[in-house]
């Protein structure tokens, strides 16, 4: 076993983290905000990928490709906020569930129908594919270390956002106090239009960078989804630095866990019941962590509702 | 649109007349046609149609639905078409699971079931019925040809890797069971695992000189993306079920260069094969897959045996499918005695084709009359 392996894997667990923040950080601010559970967020993972491809197929450019699956998303994420969503707020978390349920099949059957069962084709363009080779003689995708690069920007932006500009202002307002902010005169549904679109274009903005290194189908979305509900959960629900802190160590522990695990039990068990039980242990190995962390801090690392 | 609307029609049709002939043969399709993996399903009932449109016999009547990938659905599908329809012949199921659900108990109950796809090894050897014929493979086929064909080739330390369930780990040891040797490595991922970077670099610290993966669907997309970019230098192998026309597409260049086991080539050279292959893209405009040989291949088994038989009389029906005296795209093909079939397992390499599209070419024979080592268990 060695320390290439060991710094590869850490770089793959944080890459994972990186796009799984993306992910959470929407969920978690449209929890914190509106105090909504939104199960079809994995919905605009998938739009954003979907419109990245198909963009990228007609014009041949990843970065208008990009774009548009941003754009997309947020769009479609402003849409279902104004026609659905905001009819949910004063409603109970299970009809939100059941309603943004429906949703996801909506949006799974719709994709299907428009663009078939096949996957689409989107690769990463041709300037970021290949690799880079560290120190220790570790080769690593550059488009890997390109998803952490701007993980790593937009944690920087959201941060900016949230703590320095009015919007930041407005939606921590939200966060601590939501009938007050209304209250004091601030436009509480255009703002909740605004954070829910935020949301679904990072999530879309996920789907479109990942959809290029994994493959853009429909139902694409839902096992991230249950990831970024963990990260959430670890993290302290409408928090987003615990966001970022659950994304990373989610991320990393999963990676290197799936590593691991089967070496460790080949200590003391011929080899292929240790992969065996190595792998199966692996795939519950994030759920265990949650459970510990809960049953110390009830609410997550940092919870926004102290 | 207008095969689907035609079908749909036929459909609607064949359930509300009810003037169908005494002699006229029902055929039951159950097929996955909508969710995961549907383009199989798609495939397999192409193939199939194909066929009996070639034959142009007007008293064969296939009624179709769609099992939606779920065992619960396929199971009382089957029941309505055996009470209420009457069929004579069942078939179309895709995936393993779902024909263990299904397949025990309609033949049980007197109802031919022909399989187009799903082999589970239980089928093969145990629980094998005289009713039950297996047109596609022993699950175990592809990749035990595959082990044989590395052991041929001289690789001497493959690493080899598949899902962590039922179907993954039979891979796995079908390998094991012809390639022979020790292998370096088995990786266990998890059943639809987008992410595979940390496999990759695992393969790419072992002393490995080749891989073999079994990763069907889109999981297998995802594997090839990451892998090309990941800079590892090593030959890919693997089952035909990752290297479809259809699936490589999606791959794009990074599948060029990899190698796959099959019971069938598009440029297979035989006279049935250029009928098939030359219908399907005139009907349905796009390249057939091996799920659609298997569909046509089941079909034409079906009008073969018609030809000596009608189901009604049972043993001399049976014994009609038993001769599979018909023309199979693939070449050779009999029947073994637990009704699996002895037959070629072909080698094709993916290569970019005339349009600069990845495509498979055939390079040659693996194994020749392989045979599922389950037919030992079968007692019939």
């Amino acid at each position: 076993m060695s320390v290439t392996l060991l710094i590869e894997q850490l770089l793959n667990g944080v890459q994972l983290g990186t796009m799984l923040f993306l992910m959470a950080s929407g969920l978690t601010l449209v929890f914190g905000v509106m105090g909504l559970i939104n199960l079809a967020h994995g919905s605009f993972y998938m739009v954003g990928a979907y419109a990245t491809a198909t963009v990228t197929a007609s014009t041949g450019s990843f970065l208008l490709g990009l774009g548009a699956g941003i754009a997309a998303a947020a769009l479609v994420g402003a849409l279902v906020e104004l026609l659905v969503i905001r009819r949910l707020y004063h409603r109970p978390h299970l009809d939100q569930v059941l309603a943004t349920f429906a949703l996801i099949l909506i949006f799974s059957e719709g994709t299907r129908w428009i663009f078939g069962s096949s996957p689409l084709w989107l690769s990463p363009p041709s300037w970021l594919t290949g690799f880079v080779t560290l120190p220790g003689d570790t080769r690593y995708p550059i488009y890997r270390l390109v998803l952490i690069g701007m993980g790593i920007a937009i944690s920087i932006a959201l941060y900016l956002l949230i703590s320095r500009t009015r919007l930041g202002m407005r939606i921590r307002a939200g966060e601590s106090d939501r009938e007050m902010i209304g209250a004091l005169g601030v436009n509480i549904s255009k703002l909740y239009t605004l954070v829910f679109a935020l949301g679904a274009g990072l999530a879309g903005l996920a789907g479109a960078l990942v959809g290029a290194l994994q493959s853009v189908q429909v139902g694409m979305g839902e096992p991230v989804l249950i990831l970024a509900f963990v990260v959430i959960v670890i993290g302290g629900i409408g928090s987003i630095k615990g966001a970022l802190l659950g994304a990373l160590l989610v991320g990393i522990v999963d990676t290197l866990g799936r590593v691991y695990l089967p070496i460790f039990f080949q200590a003391f068990m011929p080899p292929s019941e240790a992969t065996g039980v190595g792998s199966a242990l692996a795939a519950m190995l994030i759920y265990i962590l949650m459970a510990v962390i809960l049953a110390f801090k009830p609410k997550g690392l940092f919870s926004a509702h102290d | 649109m207008k095969q689907i609307t035609r079908l749909g029609l036929g459909l609607l049709l064949s359930s509300s007349l009810v003037t169908a002939h005494a002699d006229d043969v029902k055929i039951g399709m159950i097929t996955t046609l909508s969710g995961g993996g549907s383009h199989l399903g798609v495939d397999v009932r192409d193939g199939f149609m194909l066929a009996l449109e070639q034959s142009g016999r007007d008293d064969v009547e296939v009624l179709i639905q769609d099992d939606a990938r779920r065992p619960d659905l396929a199971r009382s599908l089957s029941n309505e078409f055996m009470q209420r329809d009457k069929v004579d012949i069942l078939t179309g199921i895709i995936w393993s699971n779902l024909a263990m659900a299904v397949v025990p108990s309609v033949v049980r109950q007197g109802t031919f079931y022909l399989s187009p796809n799903a082999g589970p090894s239980d089928l093969a050897g145990r629980m094998c019925h005289e009713n039950y014929f297996n047109v596609a493979y022993q699950n175990d086929n592809l990749h035990g040809a595959m082990g044989a064909y590395m052991r041929k080739e001289g690789y001497e330390h493959p690493i080899i890797m598949a899902p962590n369930y039922p179907a993954g780990t039979d891979a796995l040891a079908g390998f094991k069971h012809l390639y022979e040797g020790e292998v370096v490595g088995e990786l266990y991922t998890q059943m639809g695992q987008t992410d595979y970077a940390a496999e990759i670099a695992q393969i790419r610290d072992s002393d490995a000189d080749s891989l073999f993966f079994f990763l069907p669907g889109g999981m297998g997309i995802s594997f090839m993306k990451q892998w090309e970019s990941s800079g590892v230098e090593m030959p890919i192998f693997g089952a035909a079920f990752s290297f479809d026309e259809i699936l490589i597409k999606a791959v794009g260049s990074a599948a060029i260069g990899a190698r796959n086991t099959s019971l069938w080539a598009y440029d297979l050279e035989n006279e049935a094969n250029d009928r098939f292959v030359e219908g399907f893209q005139a009907t349905y405009s796009r390249m057939p897959t091996l799920y659609a040989a298997q569909g046509y291949d089941t079909a034409n088994l079906i009008l073969s045996a018609l030809e000596t038989a009608h189901p009604d009389d049972k043993d001399a029906f049976r014994e009609a499918l038993r001769a599979a005296d018909f023309d199979s795209v693939r070449g050779e093909f009999r029947f073994g005695p637990n009704q699996h079939p002895i037959q070629d397992i072909y080698v094709r390499e993916v290569v970019e084709g005339d349009d600069g599209e990845p495509t498979n070419r055939l390079m040659g024979i693996a194994v020749e009359d392989i045979q599922d080592v389950y037919f030992e268990q079968c007692q019939m």
